[in-house]
């Protein structure tokens, strides 16, 4: 085997922290990793997050973001240690022989410089090629990259194109100046899954077509089965597993491995639709304030007692608005909202303290859903005295209880949710909205923000609780795996629309309405080869159109 | 308490220095505040310390010297700190409590409540704050409290917009909303929810606020509308003095010296205050 274009050898990364109260002091973010990338190869890096892959990732550039100090350990570019070069040298390694593909590509771009400029000025900036050729080049590599108008597109500013475009700009200037190495960090994360088969393809076309090599990053296995030739699963800074992608999806060795492989295994038996539904909505149509566009049409969905109820679909479908809609946070302006018998007024001002103790919601975002400078104690304890007027001993053995029904331990009651992890602060909003003893609870993308063990967790965590306080969920999500491991009934959403709505298997066999094809065939599955058979079909269908 | 930086230390210190000798005066000042105890504008022993004193000048009676009309300037100094110190904290705490109230109500209830409430307080702040007091201190008694609900009141108007602005933020966060959703009163949200969430900013304006009460009481004293003589106050004894400067005497200056040693230890302070409640990890003190 010839010399491998990247060599790490016992690389450590370390960072000092600035804990409040405390003296600062310096941890270990990476404890001695070791791997080889070959010319034209792709090493996908996973785990997750916290596992220091994004740092690992960068330390092939030479870089630490934020105050991260690469503190041991050799890093081999080319043949040269770069780890031992002058800060010239790695001026010149970065942005020509290494480059880098963020996971913001909005977040990335100056939005104030078109497109085409930013994506030439490291090839030009590195004398790699004059501006001409580098335009040239960039113009092949959008057209590689399947950019609708490939001469053009380069004039247009980075808001006038869709994120994933923007996305696929992206990968072109890290391409353009014919760099060695290319560092995918998390490159298709914030894509919906329909934009993000689009991209993963034009990303392992542009590898293969260019022969460059790449290390990708991601904490998505089927996502990095499809692009990679090996994988290094990393957990807590050290390497956990590293072989061939075969290797590591069909046989994986490691306990940890495996737990990722078989995440969502969930294995949920819709159940019949029973008694009258707690929730009816009819005929709901909503704008929000001072627009002319309706963001629901004629929205009708129903979810009965114990059941949950899978609101799917992509970002900006509406589903988030169903569920200010349902709450009374945005009026409707047509149609009409029955919960437990009673219709709702439209207005939260107007609902009675029984219909708000009984209708719960549970956040994406538990950092912001809870209040900072409150303890968990309080958190939770807030709606047992608000709705059931508990206190002092009473209070605190109720929440000691509810602490213990989401798995968490009663010295928990004192903590700040700073102190907390982010499994850990979701089951605290659990914990919050169980409280209220709620007929219904409505969940927003509760587990998108979770790394997909602790997201399996709590995936879980709900079921058990809904056996046990017969509860029923609105589970709002664009994850079609979360929707298979939890629901009983689905309603797929698209532009403000019900696009299909029923049970489970209903929804969930043949045929299809188109939106729901595409949105279910665009799921990554973890076995190799799905994306080409996936990109197969719809070119023959295509074709056959 | 163990990790206070060498500046907070310094801040602390000399705030509390000023704040002791304000509620101790009585006990610490050598001499009474009114009573005249020497010559006119005698020299002071720091001036001979220093080696600054006049041709001739070995002896001195007094630390800073005497005043225009001979009382002893140190007791002054501390009686005058006293009256400033007072009036500037009060005025303080009434701006901060009506502003940051108004504020977060305003936030809170938003739509037409939020418009009346902010376009008054633009109507108010768009009249110069110093023409407003004193002609409002012109047609009213100067007496102590109606000094400070006249301060207390046109500054209110500034921690009004910053309180009404971190709140606007902090309103649209989850758990607010969460809260909303609970069914909980306006009140609770403001003082449970909100409060707790925006103190930093708050704390590290009032430092500010404070200072600018101290510069405002004394400004309005020094115009002859603040304290009325013969009660001391800093900016009542720059006035007294200001005709020795013409002559070499430093009398003036001793208040301006005390100002902004002041006005720098409180800011060294809140900085502190501030980096302690805004942490990455949260905002826990």
């Amino acid at each position: 085997m010839s010399e491998p274009l990247l060599k790490v050898r016992g690389l450590k990364i370390g960072a000092t922290v600035y804990p409040p109260g405390e003296k600062p002091h310096d941890i270990d973010i990476v404890h001695g990793v070791d791997f080889d990338v070959q010319k034209g190869k792709v090493l996908g890096l996973i785990g997750e997050s916290g596992a220091g892959k994004s740092t690992i990732g960068l330390a092939s550039m030479a870089y630490g973001r934020g105050g991260v100090k690469i503190t041991g350990g050799e890093v081999w570019v080319n043949g040269r240690d770069i780890m031992q070069s002058s800060i010239g040298d790695i001026r010149k390694l970065r942005g020509g022989e290494v480059t880098y593909v963020s996971q913001s590509a909005a977040a990335s771009f100056n939005p104030a410089k078109k497109i085409i400029d930013q994506v030439v000025e490291a090839a030009v900036e590195q004398k790699k090629f004059s501006r001409k050729e580098a335009e040239d080049r960039a113009r092949v590599l959008f057209e590689k990259l399947g950019l609708p108008d490939p001469q053009n597109i380069g004039d247009r500013f980075p808001h006038q194109v869709s994120g994933g475009q923007l996305q696929r700009c992206m990968t072109a200037l890290a391409l353009c100046p014919e760099p060695d190495l290319v560092v995918f960090d998390e490159p298709t994360t914030a894509l919906d899954v329909t934009t993000q088969i689009d991209v993963l393809m034009a990303i392992k076309e542009a590898i293969r077509d260019t022969g460059v090599a790449a290390l990708y990053i991601t904490h998505d296995l089927a996502v990095v089965a499809q692009v990679s030739d090996d994988i290094m699963v990393l957990r807590h800074g050290n390497m956990v597993e590293y072989g061939p992608v075969d290797q590591i999806i069909n046989h994986p060795q490691e306990e940890y491995t495996q737990a990722l492989v078989s995440v969502r295994s969930i294995d949920h038996e819709e159940k019949a639709p029973n008694g009258d539904p707690v929730l009816s909505v009819r005929n709901i149509t909503a704008r929000y304030k001072g627009t002319q566009f309706d963001v629901l049409h004629n929205v009708n969905v129903d979810l009965y007692p114990g059941q949950t109820l899978a609101v799917v679909g992509e970002s900006g479908s509406g589903k988030s608005t169903l569920a200010r809609v349902i709450t009374g946070l945005l009026p409707p302006r047509e149609g009409e909202i029955e919960f437990a018998g009673r219709t709702l007024t439209p207005d939260l001002a107007g609902r009675s303290p029984e219909d708000l103790r009984e209708l719960q919601m549970i956040y994406q975002m538990a950092d912001v859903a809870m209040n900072p400078r409150q303890t968990v104690g309080t958190i939770i304890g807030r709606p047992l005295e608000f709705y059931f007027g508990m206190k002092g001993e009473e209070k605190r053995k109720r929440i000691i209880e509810l602490l213990d029904e989401i798995e968490l331990g009663e010295d928990f009651i004192d903590r700040y949710p700073a102190e907390l992890s982010g499994g850990q602060k979701q089951r605290v909003c659990i914990a919050r909205a169980l409280a209220a003893k709620p007929k219904m609870i409505i969940c927003d993308e509760v587990t998108s923000a979770l790394d997909p063990l602790v997201a399996d967790g709590i995936l879980k965590l709900l079921l058990q609780l809904q056996k046990i306080e017969d509860v029923a969920f609105l589970f709002i999500t664009h994850d079609l795996a979360t929707v298979r491991a939890i629901s009983d009934s689905i309603a797929v959403m698209y532009q403000g629309k019900v696009q299909r709505y029923g049970g489970k298997n209903q929804v969930l066999s043949p045929p299809f309405d188109d939106y729901t094809d595409l949105l279910l065939s665009s799921v990554p599955e973890m076995r190799l080869g799905w994306l080409e058979e996936v990109i197969a079909n719809r070119k023959m269908e295509s074709a056959g159109n | 308490m163990k990790n206070i930086p060498i500046s907070a230390m310094i801040g602390l210190f000399f705030t509390a220095l000023y704040f002791l000798a304000a509620l101790f005066a009585p006990l610490i000042a050598p001499y009474g505040m009114a009573e005249v105890v020497g010559d006119v504008w005698e020299t002071s022993r720091i001036e001979i310390m220093l080696g600054i004193a006049p041709d001739g000048v070995t002896e001195a009676n007094y630390w800073l010297g005497t005043d225009n009309i001979g009382r002893d300037l140190l007791s002054r100094m501390i009686y005058g700190g006293r009256t400033t110190i007072f009036i500037a904290t009060a005025a303080t705490i009434l701006s901060f409590t009506l502003g940051s109230v108004l504020g977060f109500f305003a936030a809170v209830a938003g739509g037409w409540v939020d418009q009346v409430l902010s376009r008054f307080v633009d109507l108010v702040m768009s009249i110069p704050t110093l023409i407003f007091a004193l002609v409002v201190l012109s047609v009213m008694p100067v007496t102590v409290p109606v000094l400070i609900l006249v301060m207390g009141l046109l500054d209110s108007t500034r921690v009004y917009r910053l309180a009404r602005a971190v709140a606007v933020d902090i309103e649209v966060m989850d758990y607010v909303e969460a809260a909303r959703l609970r069914g909980e009163k306006t009140a609770w949200i403001i003082f449970r929810e909100i409060l707790p969430n925006a103190l930093s900013p708050l704390v590290a304006e009032m430092g500010l606020r404070f200072i600018f009460m101290v510069l405002f009481v004394s400004t309005l004293s020094f115009l002859g509308l603040g304290i009325q003589p013969p009660e001391a106050d800093w900016g009542g004894i720059v006035k007294e003095n200001k005709d020795g400067i013409v002559y070499g005497i430093p009398a003036a200056l001793m208040p301006a010296f005390a100002i902004a040693t002041l006005a720098i230890s409180v800011n060294l302070v809140a900085d502190w205050v501030l980096n302690r409640t805004t942490s990455l990890k949260g905002g826990r003190g």
